[in-house]
C-alpha cells in the first residue's frame, strides 16, 4: 500500500442551505486506482472540486503525500501534483492541441519557445503512456475520445502525480472506455495515483483497487473492490435494497403509430448527424435507442418532434406525414398526439424561472381548456397543475413555487406529468432519468411501462444501457448516425456494446 | 443553482431593492453635485420642493411621468422577451410624424375625442413600424438589436429633421416645427383634478394622455401575465430553446413583441405634441426614450413598478427644472447622469445588494426566502 | 479640377476620419475577445475627449491632456469591469449606463468648470496634437505621384494617428504571439478552461478592459485634441457604435478591423466631399441623408454580412463557477 497519496480529514462544505459535504474522511493510497461512487447529488464532484482548488472547504484538512497542503486555487492543486480531467472538457475548441496543453503553463511571455518545448515534451509523454495525438490538430475537429486524451495530457504535462477523472466514460463507446482503462492501468504502473469518480458500478468492479461510497453528502463506506459486489455497492449508494430491473409483463404491439423512413439530418456545420435512418414504433411497445451520446440520437428525436429541420426522408404519424424537412411545428405535432419529453429538462423541457403551474402547460398553452375568452384561465391552469402534482407525487406539492426550487427528479416528473397526461398516441422520451434520484427512477420507469400497457407507442432514447435493456421491447443501436442493429431485450451488454462501438455483428461472431 | 432563485418576499424584490438602488444612485449623484461646487443636500431639497411643493409642481411631475410610463412600458415589454430595445427614442420621434399627419389633417374638422384615437393609432403604427426592421433583422439575420436600434435612433433623427425643416414646416416660417394645431387636436387638461385636492395649478400641461398611459399600463399587465401571447413572450425571454420546444415561432414572437414595444413608445408622442405644445417640433422626445430604459429597469419591468418609477423620474425632471433655475451649474444633464446611475445600479449592479439583503432576510426568517424547501434537495 | 489631388485629399480625409474608429475598434477587440461585450466604447471615448481637452487647457500641455484622457477612460472601463466581471451584471446594461453617465457628466462638469455652455476652451498651440511632418516630406513635395503621396497622404498626421495605425500590428502580435494574447483569446472562448488551468479569469478580463481604456482614451483625445481644438457636447456622435459594427464586420481580427474602419472613414469622407455638390440624376443630396449615411451603412452591414460571423463563444456571458 504505502503512504497515502491523498488524505481528506473532516471536510465540510455547504452551499447556502445545502450541506454538500458532511465531515468527509478519505484516504487514497499511492499507486492505486481508487473509485468514488454515489448517485447524482451525493457530493462526489464537490469533494473533488475542493481537492482541485475549485472550491474551498468550510472546514477540514487536506494532506498530500502525508504533508498538509493548503489548496486555495487550482494553481495550488497543480503545484501539489494533482491533475483533473473534468466531466465536461475544459478545452478551448478553436485552439490546437498544443495551445490547449500549454495554457497556464506557458513558461514565459512569448509563445514561440513555450510551444517548441511543449512539442518535445508531448512526444515523450506519448511514447511513455501511449497517448497518441496530433499536436497541431484543432480540438473541435477531434473525436471525443481523443479530446479526452488531450485533457489527460494536459494534466501530465503539468506534472500530475495524482489524476482525478470525473465521470470519464459518459461520452465514450465501450471500446473507447476499455482503451481509457488500459491507459489508467499504465499510469498506475508508472506509480501515479488515479481517482475515478463514477456512478457506473461495473466500471468500479472492472478496474479499481478500492472504492469509497458517498451518499447525501457523507462518506458511507470504503471497500476493497475485490471483496465487494455490485449489489452491495448499490445498496450502500442508496441506503436500501434496490430493484435493478423493473417488473413488466409481455408487450402486445398493435398498429404502427410512428414510421420513420430514410431520415437524414445535418447540423449547422453541414455534418450528417442522422444518416438514412428507418424504423417503426407500434402502439403498445417501447422501442429503445441505445448508443453513446453524440451519435445522432438527439438530432433524430429533435427532427421527429419538429424542433429541428431534417434534410430528407419522411415521418408518418398515424399514417399521415409530418413535414420534417419543411414546416413541421412542435405545436401541430402535439395536436396530433405526439408528446415529447426532451433530453434537456433545464433549458428545453422547462422554464426554470416559471412557477410550477406555468410549466405544466408549456407547449399546451394554446389549449382551450386553459382559456377563458381572450385571456388565460388562471384557475383552470392551477387546478390542472394541482391534480398532476397529486397524481405524480411531485414534491413539494406547491403549484405556485418556482420550478428551479424543485429537485431534479421532481422537475422530471413535472415534465412527464405534462406530456403523459395529454394522453398522446406517441411518446418520445429522451434521457428520462438523467440526474434523477433512485426513488424517482423507479416511479418513472413504472409510468413508462404503464403507458406502453395502455397502448401508447413509446420511443426511448438513453445513454444508460441498463435503462434501455430494462424497459425496451425492442432495442435499436445507433452509431455514427445510423441504425446499426436491432436486438431484443435479452441481448447481452457485450453484444450491444460492440454495436454501439460500430463493430459489425458478423465480426463480433468471429 | 439555488441562490439566484431563492425568493425574497415580493415587497422586498419589487420595493426594497429598487429603493436601495435608487438611494445609492442618488448618493453618487450627490458627489457629482459636490464636484460642481454645490451643496447636494440643498440640491435635493430644491428638487423635492420643486416637484411636490405646489400643485403646479405635481401637475408637471405627472405630465413628465406620462411620457415615461409609455417609454418604460415600451422597454419593459421587450425585456420580457429577452430583447433590449434601445430604440424607443427613435420610435417615439417617428411616431411624431403620424401624429402630425393626423392632427394637421383633421384638427379643423373633427373634435378632439375623435382626433385623439386616430392620432393614437397613427403614433402606435409609426412606432411599431420603426421597430419592425430591427426586429426583422434580429430574427432573420441575427443582427444585434441593440446596435441596430441605436442606429435607427440616429436615422430617425435625420428623417424628422429633414421633414421638419422641409415638408412639415409652414411656408414662410423659420422654426423647424409644424404649425400650431387647432382645437380639434388639442387634448383637454387634467389640472382640475389636482385642484380638487385644494392645490392651485396656474398652468401646467398635465393632460388626458396621462389616463391613456395608465390604461396602457394596465393592458400591458394583462397582456404579459394573462394572455397566451404574453406567456409565449415570457417563455421566449427566459429560454429560446424551451420556446422552440413549446412550438413558439422565434421570428414571430420577436417581431410582434418589438412592434408592441414600438407602438407603446410611439404613443409617448401624444403627450408633448397634442397635450402640451400643440405642434410637432424638433427633438420633442428629448431623451425620454432613454429614461424609459431606467424606468423599466427600476420598475423591474412590471407595470406597477414602471408607473412608480415614471413618477419618480417625473419628479426628477420637474424638480430638476427648479434646480437648474436655482443652481445654474446643474442643468438638465444632471438628470442624464442620475438616469445612467439608476441604470447602472438597477440594471448591471442589481445583484450587488441582493446577497446581503437575502442573507438578512434568511437570518430573520428562512421561510421568507423559500429556504424551507431546500432540505433534502441535494445538488 | 485635378482628379489626382481630389483622390489624395479624399484618402487623406479617410485616414483622419478612420483614426478614432480604429482606436475604438481595437479597444473593443480586446474586451470582446476576452468575453466582455462593450457597448460603452462611445461613453469612454466621450469622457476621454473631455478629460483630454480639459486637462490640456488647464495645464497647458498636450501630453498631460493625453494622460488624463487615458486615465479617465480607464476608470470608466473599470466601472464596466466592476459591474460585469465582479458583479456579473448584464454587460449591455452596464455599457448603456456608462454612456449616459459620460454624456451627462461631460456637459455638467464642462459647464461648471469652463462656463462655455458645455465646451472646453479652444486649445492653443502646445495644448493639442498638431500635424507632424515626416522627415523629408517637404523635400519630396513636388515629386510627382510618390512625392505627393508621401507628403500629402502619409505625412502631416498627428501623433495619435500614427500610434493608431501602429497599434494594428502591435495588437496582432500581442494577440497571437504572446502568453497574454493566448490567455485572452482562451478566456473569451472557454473561461472554465482558463480557470481550471490555474489562471485568474477575473484578472485577465480586467487587464483586457485596461487595454480598452487606454485605446478609448487615445480615441477621445484624438477627437478633442487634434481635429477639433476642444471638446464639444456629444462630439462622439455614435462613432463608438460604428466602431462596434466595424469590429463585428472584421470578425474580431486586428488587420480586418483596420480595413473595416478605413472603409467607414472613406464613406464618411465621401459624404463630406459630396455635400452640396449635385450628383448626376439625383441632384442635390439632402444634408440629413449624408449625416445618416454611416448609420444606415452600419445597419446594412449588420444585416448583410454579419449573420454568420461567430463571436467569441463566451462573449457577453458573466463567468460563474459551475456548481
Amino acid at each position: 500500500m504505502g503512504q497515502a497519496a491523498i488524505e481528506l480529514i473532516g471536510i465540510n462544505k455547504s452551499f447556502g442551505a445545502v450541506h454538500a459535504n458532511r465531515d468527509i474522511n478519505l484516504e487514497i493510497p499511492r499507486g492505486t486506482i481508487h473509485g468514488i461512487v454515489g448517485e447524482n447529488g451525493a457530493g462526489k464532484s464537490t469533494l473533488m472540486s475542493i481537492l482541485y482548488g475549485f472550491y474551498q472547504a468550510d472546514s477540514g484538512e487536506i494532506r498530500v503525500n502525508g504533508k498538509p497542503a493548503a489548496i486555495k486555487t487550482s494553481n495550488d492543486a497543480i503545484a501539489a501534483g494533482i491533475g483533473m480531467v473534468h466531466q465536461h472538457f475544459m478545452l478551448v475548441e478553436n485552439f490546437t492541441v498544443l495551445e490547449n496543453i500549454i495554457l497556464g503553463a506557458e513558461g514565459e511571455a512569448l509563445l514561440k519557445t513555450s510551444i517548441a518545448k511543449a512539442r518535445s515534451e508531448l512526444h515523450r509523454l506519448e511514447r511513455e503512456y501511449g497517448l497518441e495525438v496530433d499536436p497541431d490538430a484543432i480540438i473541435e475537429e477531434l473525436p471525443v475520445g481523443i479530446q479526452q486524451r488531450v485533457e489527460i495530457l494536459k494534466a501530465l504535462y503539468r506534472g500530475a502525480e495524482i489524476l482525478i477523472l470525473d465521470e470519464p466514460t459518459g461520452v465514450l463507446t465501450p471500446a473507447e472506455a476499455d482503451h481509457l482503462f488500459r491507459i489508467l492501468k499504465q499510469l498506475k504502473e508508472q506509480g501515479k495515483t488515479v481517482v475515478l469518480i463514477t456512478h457506473k458500478l461495473r466500471e468500479i468492479m472492472a478496474i479499481t483497487d478500492n472504492v469509497s461510497v458517498m451518499r447525501q453528502g457523507t462518506m458511507v463506506a470504503t471497500r476493497e473492490t475485490k471483496k465487494t459486489t455490485v449489489e452491495e455497492l448499490a445498496e450502500l449508494m442508496v441506503g436500501r435494497r434496490v430493484l435493478l430491473r423493473v417488473e413488466k409483463g409481455a408487450a402486445n404491439p398493435g398498429a404502427v403509430k410512428l414510421a420513420v423512413s430514410n431520415l437524414t439530418v445535418r447540423d449547422q456545420r453541414g455534418v450528417t448527424m442522422v444518416d438514412d435512418v428507418s424504423f417503426d414504433v407500434r402502439a403498445g411497445e417501447i422501442v429503445g435507442i441505445a448508443g453513446v451520446a453524440g451519435n445522432g440520437q438527439s438530432e433524430l428525436i429533435e427532427a421527429i418532434s419538429g424542433i429541428r429541420r431534417a434534410l430528407s426522408g419522411s415521418v408518418l404519424l398515424d399514417g399521415t406525414p409530418i413535414d420534417v424537412t419543411g414546416t413541421a411545428d412542435p405545436g401541430e405535432l402535439r395536436d396530433r398526439g405526439l408528446a415529447h419529453v426532451p433530453e434537456d429538462r433545464h433549458h428545453v423541457g422547462l422554464v426554470l424561472a416559471f412557477e410550477e403551474n406555468e410549466n405544466s402547460i408549456l407547449g399546451y398553452h394554446d389549449d382551450e381548456r386553459y382559456r377563458k375568452g381572450l385571456l388565460l384561465d388562471i384557475d383552470a391552469i392551477r387546478n390542472d397543475a394541482k391534480s398532476k402534482i397529486e397524481g405524480y407525487d411531485i414534491r413539494p406539492p406547491d403549484c405556485r413555487l418556482k420550478t428551479a426550487n424543485f429537485s431534479g427528479g421532481n422537475q422530471q416528473k413535472i415534465v412527464l406529468a405534462r406530456e403523459m397526461e395529454q394522453d398522446p398516441g406517441v411518446l418520445i422520451v429522451g434521457q428520462p432519468t438523467r440526474g434523477v434520484d433512485v426513488g424517482a427512477i423507479e416511479f418513472i420507469h413504472k409510468r413508462l411501462i404503464a403507458m406502453r400497457d395502455q397502448g401508447k407507442a413509446v420511443l426511448l432514447i438513453s445513454v444508460e444501457l441498463d435503462e434501455i435493456r430494462s424497459l425496451s421491447d425492442r432495442i435499436l443501436v445507433m452509431f455514427a448516425g445510423r441504425i446499426v442493429g436491432e436486438r431484443g431485450p435479452e441481448a447481452s451488454e457485450g453484444e450491444l456494446g460492440l454495436l454501439m462501438a460500430g463493430v459489425e455483428q458478423r465480426e463480433a461472431a468471429e | 443553482m439555488s441562490t439566484p432563485y431563492a425568493k425574497l418576499p415580493a415587497w422586498a424584490d419589487y420595493g426594497l431593492i429598487p429603493l436601495i438602488n435608487l438611494a445609492v444612485a442618488f448618493i453618487v449623484a450627490g458627489f457629482v453635485v459636490l464636484l460642481v461646487g454645490e451643496n447636494p443636500f440643498r440640491a435635493a431639497a430644491i428638487l423635492v420642493e420643486g416637484a411636490f411643493g405646489r400643485g403646479q409642481g405635481i401637475a408637471f411631475t405627472l405630465y413628465y411621468a406620462t411620457t415615461f410610463i409609455f417609454t418604460g412600458l415600451s422597454v419593459a415589454v421587450a425585456v420580457h422577451c429577452g430583447l433590449f430595445n434601445i430604440g424607443t427614442e427613435g420610435q417615439a420621434y417617428i411616431a411624431g410624424l403620424g401624429v402630425a399627419v393626423v392632427c394637421l389633417t383633421f384638427d379643423a374638422t373633427l373634435p378632439w375625442w375623435l382626433t385623439f384615437p386616430l392620432a393614437t393609432l397613427a403614433a402606435a403604427a409609426m412606432g411599431a413600424l420603426w421597430a419592425l426592421l430591427p426586429a426583422y433583422l434580429q430574427a432573420k439575420r441575427g443582427s444585434h438589436i441593440v446596435i441596430t436600434t441605436i442606429m435607427f435612433n440616429f436615422i430617425a433623427a435625420s428623417i424628422m429633421v429633414y421633414l421638419l425643416v422641409g415638408m412639415l414646416k409652414p411656408v414662410g416660417s423659420m422654426a423647424p416645427q409644424t404649425r400650431i394645431f387647432l382645437e380639434g387636436a388639442q387634448l383637454p387638461k387634467l389640472n382640475w383634478v389636482i385642484e380638487l385636492f385644494g392645490a392651485r395649478v396656474r398652468s401646467a400641461p398635465l393632460n388626458i394622455s396621462f389616463l391613456l398611459a395608465l390604461l396602457m399600463a394596465f393592458l400591458t399587465w394583462v397582456l404579459i401575465w394573462r394572455t397566451r401571447l404574453g406567456y409565449e413572450i415570457r417563455t421566449y425571454g427566459h429560454s429560446p430553446k424551451a420556446a422552440r420546444y413549446a412550438g413558439i415561432s422565434e421570428t414571430r414572437i420577436i417581431i410582434i413583441t418589438m412592434m408592441i414595444s414600438g407602438a407603446l413608445g410611439g404613443m409617448m408622442a401624444l403627450n408633448p405634441t397634442m397635450g402640451d405644445q400643440h405642434n410637432v417640433a424638433i427633438d420633442f422626445v428629448s431623451g425620454a426614450g432613454f429614461v424609459g430604459i431606467a424606468v423599466a429597469l427600476m420598475g423591474r419591468s412590471h407595470p406597477v413598478g414602471i408607473v412608480l418609477a415614471a413618477i419618480l423620474f417625473g419628479m426628477l425632471y420637474q424638480g430638476g427644472a427648479e434646480l437648474a433655475f436655482e443652481m445654474p451649474a446643474i442643468s438638465r444633464d444632471m438628470i442624464v447622469i442620475i438616469q445612467g446611475l439608476v441604470i447602472l445600479f438597477a440594471g448591471a449592479l442589481e445583484h450587488m445588494f441582493r446577497p446581503s439583503i437575502q442573507a438578512l432576510f434568511a437570518s430573520f426568517s428562512p421561510k421568507s426566502v423559500g429556504m424551507a424547501a431546500a432540505k433534502g434537495k441535494g445538488a | 479640377m485635378d482628379i489626382f489631388n481630389i483622390i489624395i485629399q479624399t484618402l487623406d480625409s479617410t485616414l483622419r476620419l478612420s483614426v478614432p474608429l480604429l482606436l475604438a475598434c481595437l479597444a473593443g477587440l480586446y474586451s470582446e475577445r476576452s468575453g466582455i461585450f462593450d457597448i460603452g466604447l462611445e461613453g469612454k471615448m466621450l469622457v476621454g475627449a473631455f478629460a483630454g481637452a480639459a486637462a490640456a487647457s488647464v495645464f497647458h500641455s498636450a501630453f498631460i491632456g493625453l494622460g488624463m484622457a487615458i486615465l479617465i477612460s480607464i476608470s470608466f472601463a473599470m466601472i464596466h469591469g466592476f459591474a460585469s466581471i465582479t458583479h456579473r451584471g448584464n454587460q449591455i446594461v452596464s455599457g448603456v449606463a456608462i454612456n449616459f453617465i459620460a454624456a451627462g457628466s461631460t456637459v455638467i462638469l464642462g459647464q461648471a468648470w469652463f462656463q462655455q455652455g458645455g465646451r472646453t476652451p479652444a486649445l492653443a498651440e502646445g495644448e493639442r496634437f498638431s500635424p507632424i511632418t515626416l522627415p523629408g516630406a517637404d523635400a519630396v513635395k513636388d515629386v510627382p505621384v510618390l512625392g505627393h503621396l508621401y507628403s500629402e497622404l502619409l505625412s502631416g498626421h498627428s501623433l495619435i494617428a500614427y500610434i493608431a495605425f501602429a497599434m494594428v500590428p502591435i495588437t496582432w502580435w500581442v494577440l497571437y504571439r504572446t502568453r497574454f494574447g493566448l490567455r485572452l483569446r482562451a478566456v473569451g472562448e472557454n473561461p472554465a478552461a482558463v480557470d481550471t488551468a490555474g489562471i485568474s479569469v477575473t484578472w485577465l478580463r480586467y487587464r483586457a478592459l485596461l487595454c480598452t481604456g487606454v485605446l478609448t482614451g487615445l480615441a477621445g483625445a484624438y477627437l478633442s485634441m487634434t481635429q477639433n481644438g476642444g471638446f464639444v457636447k456629444d462630439m462622439t456622435a455614435g462613432k463608438g457604435y460604428i466602431a462596434l459594427a466595424a469590429l463585428i464586420f472584421a470578425k474580431w481580427k486586428p488587420v480586418n478591423a483596420m480595413f473595416a474602419c478605413l472603409l467607414f472613414g472613406f464613406l464618411d469622407a465621401l459624404a463630406i466631399r459630396l455635400q452640396g455638390t449635385p450628383l448626376p440624376i439625383i441632384g442635390k443630396v439632402p444634408v440629413q441623408f449624408m449625416q445618416a449615411l454611416p448609420y444606415i451603412l452600419t445597419v446594412v452591414l449588420l444585416a448583410g454580412f454579419i449573420g454568420k460571423a461567430i463571436p467569441p463563444r463566451a462573449g457577453g456571458v458573466p463567468y460563474v463557477k459551475e456548481r
